[in-house]
């Protein structure tokens, strides 16, 4: 059973496992942070990574794939796997797209002449919320993002 | 999600209820946008019933205080959050806004 300093509701061994495919519309993107915060709040998770890293973090990384990888085709889906413990948050989001250097694409908007550009914070925010971000090709273009529990 | 447009004296006063995020930004744009055309120059975004804000709608936020300055006005902000404030300290966009505690100070002092 779970340690007397843990949730009283879930044992210390379980993890929730979710997969979720939405289409590419970006109106998806709330009720999907939704789903994955309220996972990591049954497992207790600080207010900090359920309010703020987990729902940035995951809204650019749908935002990247509906927009970016798929463009937005009528018929392309986005899949979300999500795999959450007492530890530790999985995010797997794959698009049908061909896929982006990661670091090719990362700016740092917070140079002084970056600073008033419209666009270019969703991977560098990306990289500050989550404690690790890949990217690679597995019948389509996936970013995992990680990220541990930090209480 | 909604937007919620007020006149305070001559300053235009924004409630964010939900997130900011890129499913919802044109609107808030669009509305700002219309009321920086019917001449009105002082803007104010309350944030006290705001969720979280993606990339998108920061970016929104930027680009709206760029076309109110061009037109001699000015855009502040309130109410954030400690999680706002650091969405807004990462991105080092605190030092691009006035940023109040309260929204009675903001107005206070525009």
């Amino acid at each position: 059973m779970a340690a007397s300093n843990s949730p009283p509701f879930i044992p210390e061994r379980v993890h929730i496992a979710l997969e979720l495919e939405i289409p590419s519309d970006v109106r998806y993107i709330e009720r999907v942070v939704e789903i994955v915060a309220l996972q990591c709040s049954q497992f207790s998770y600080p207010a900090r990574q359920t309010c703020l890293n987990i729902p940035v973090a995951l809204s650019e990384a749908l935002s990247n794939a509906i927009l970016r990888g798929n463009g937005e085709r009528a018929g392309a889906y986005v899949q979300v796997k999500v795999d959450v413990t007492q530890e530790r948050l999985i995010l797997e989001v794959l698009d049908e797209g061909l896929g982006f250097d990661f670091e090719d694409c990362l700016t740092d908007p917070t140079e002084p002449g970056n600073l008033e550009r419209e666009d270019g914070r969703g991977l560098f925010l990306m990289t500050r919320l989550m404690d690790r971000i890949e990217r690679f090709s597995n019948q389509g273009n996936v970013v995992r993002m990680t990220l541990k529990r930090n209480d | 999600m909604s937007f919620a447009i007020k006149k305070q004296g001559d300053i235009v006063v924004v409630d964010v209820e939900g997130q900011l995020i890129v499913g919802n930004r044109q609107e808030l744009k669009q509305r700002v946008l219309d009321e920086l055309e019917k001449g009105e120059r002082k803007f104010l975004i309350d944030f006290s019933q705001t969720g979280y804000i993606d990339s998108s709608g920061l970016g929104v936020l930027v680009s709206l205080s760029k076309k109110i300055r061009e037109q001699g006005g000015e855009l502040r902000l309130a109410n954030l959050n400690d999680d706002l404030k650091t969405l807004f300290e990462l991105t080092k966009l605190d030092t691009l806004f006035q940023i109040s505690d309260t929204r009675e100070r903001a107005l206070e002092t525009f």
